[in-house]
């Protein structure tokens, strides 16, 4: 016996291609699809590349997703521990049934219907950013112009946030998603967002309205007699972080994408009803948020055909899901037509991104109207020069020099 | 064909009515899915169903 395990790997792998998902994907697919991997905290998990083991996984109650508990794998290293734990997880860090009820408590505020409704409120934002774009200097940088104030100005307006607070939270959500930055100034950046927004659900708890997110939760809260602070300031970081990081990375390298691939541009211009599936092919390709799919088991399981053992990491690995030529034929090739609807880029089970339908809805206006509008739009450096976001959990671009 | 729906599993993600909003809505309240229709007719109607049930994240959809 020895102490030192065999791992096939050390996650996070790089992308080669940013385009494309790390190489090595393929390989551990093929040879090894459900393998022992080493992590940067000095954990090891199981890594599972094959699209129907990690739908599996997800949709398993043997799995938790507790980050607070050691066992949850991390792919960065370990957070220095916060002694204060009057911050509760968030949905994405409880177990049902728990989390359930979370969960049923504010599912209402993203259905398919709400969503449309916020319909003319995004056209009017991406409208007012897209003549602001117009009017202003070429080259100009479309993350700054358009990909990440659309959605954080759409989640502060449903939340209840002020927008003048954003290069705050901007700042902080970024240096909390960087897997460069020291664990000391990762806890700096969360206890900076997370007093903040302290300080924002108390103001809103002295006079909650049913204009926003928040305060109408809090009159729920009220109303059912279980009113919960530290939930509401966990619900109200997990929203405006990935309301706003997930979408703007996803409309810059859609953008870049659609770009790149102008046949497949040209298809979307004749039929904007062609767009949802192009999204859908997006998500799939680019699978941006991998990290999310991470749990422990909680019992011993077997998963095609691997026994994991109560307290087990695994990490699934969706973007080697998405590329699953099981799941996929042609995986690498970006096809708008394909149909991809079963990915999991917004991951599986009771999981799933609950804002997947406001994601949709954004990135829809924003390809409609942008390509409609600036119909001469063309990336204003060698594509092989963008900076890609290779060290962060989220990728993305850091920016995208357009002009027209 | 007949879809059968568990709303003690849905997660209210909202897919099946992106496949199908003639077949499938959601609760205003808890988002949870409501049937319009549990019995398609034709051969549309009945793949968006199949499509819905093999999405479905909550695997709160099945056939009979």
């Amino acid at each position: 016996m020895t102490d030192v395990e065999e791992t096939t790997a050390t996650l996070p792998l790089a992308r080669k291609c940013p385009f494309s998902p790390p190489p090595e994907y393929e390989t551990l697919r093929e040879e090894s699809p459900i393998s022992r991997v080493g992590l940067p905290s000095g954990q090891t998990a199981w890594a599972l590349t094959r699209l129907e083991d990690i739908r599996e996984m997800l949709s398993s109650p043997h799995f938790s997703s507790d980050r607070r508990n050691p066992s949850f794998p991390l792919l960065v290293a370990r957070p220095v521990r916060s002694e204060d734990d009057s911050f509760r997880p968030s949905l994405i860090g409880m177990d049902p049934p728990e989390h359930s009820q979370a969960r049923r408590d504010v599912v209402g505020e993203f259905t398919v219907k709400r969503m449309k409704a916020l319909q003319p409120r995004i056209q009017q934002i991406v409208d007012e950013h897209i003549d602001a774009l117009l009017a202003g200097p070429k080259p100009a940088d479309l993350v700054q112009a358009l990909s990440l104030p659309v959605p954080s100005l759409v989640i502060c307006e449903l939340l209840g946030v002020p927008y003048a607070d954003h290069d705050f939270f901007q700042s902080c959500s970024s240096r909390m998603l960087n897997r460069e930055v020291s664990p000391e100034e990762r806890q700096t950046a969360f206890e900076g967002l997370r007093n903040y927004l302290d300080d924002l659900v108390t103001k809103k708890e002295a006079n909650a309205t049913e204009d926003d997110l928040l305060g109408r939760q809090i009159l729920k809260q009220r109303e059912s007699g279980e009113a919960d602070h530290g939930e509401l300031v966990g619900l109200a970081f997990l929203l405006l972080i990935a309301g706003h990081e997930t979408t703007a990375n996803m409309i810059s390298l859609g953008t870049v994408t659609l770009l790149e691939n102008p046949d497949q541009l040209a298809k979307i211009k004749a039929d904007p009803d062609k767009t949802l599936a192009a999204i859908e092919e997006l998500l799939r390709v680019f699978t941006i948020a991998e990290s999310a799919t991470s749990r422990f088991a909680t019992a011993d399981v077997e998963i095609g055909g691997t026994l994991i053992r109560a307290g087990e990491g695994v990490i699934g690995l969706s973007n080697a899901g998405n590329h699953d030529p099981a799941g996929f034929e042609n995986p690498d090739t970006f096809d708008i037509e394909r149909g991809a609807r079963h990915h999991v880029a917004f991951g599986f089970g009771v999981h799933q991104c609950l804002g997947q339908n406001l994601a949709r809805l954004e990135l829809q206006i924003v390809f409609d109207t942008l390509f409609r509008r600036v119909p001469g739009i063309r990336i204003a450096v060698p594509v092989d020069e963008l900076p890609f976001k290779h060290d962060s959990t989220i990728y993305g671009l850091h920016a995208l020099p357009v002009t027209w | 064909m007949k879809i059968i729906a568990d709303t003690g599993k849905c997660v209210g993600a909202g897919q099946c009515v992106l496949t199908d909003p003639d077949l499938f809505d959601q609760n205003e309240d808890d988002g949870t899915v409501l049937l319009l229709n549990a019995e398609p007719e034709g051969e549309e109607a009945e793949e968006n169903a199949r499509t819905a049930v093999h999405i479905c994240p909550g695997q709160a959809l099945s056939l009979a």
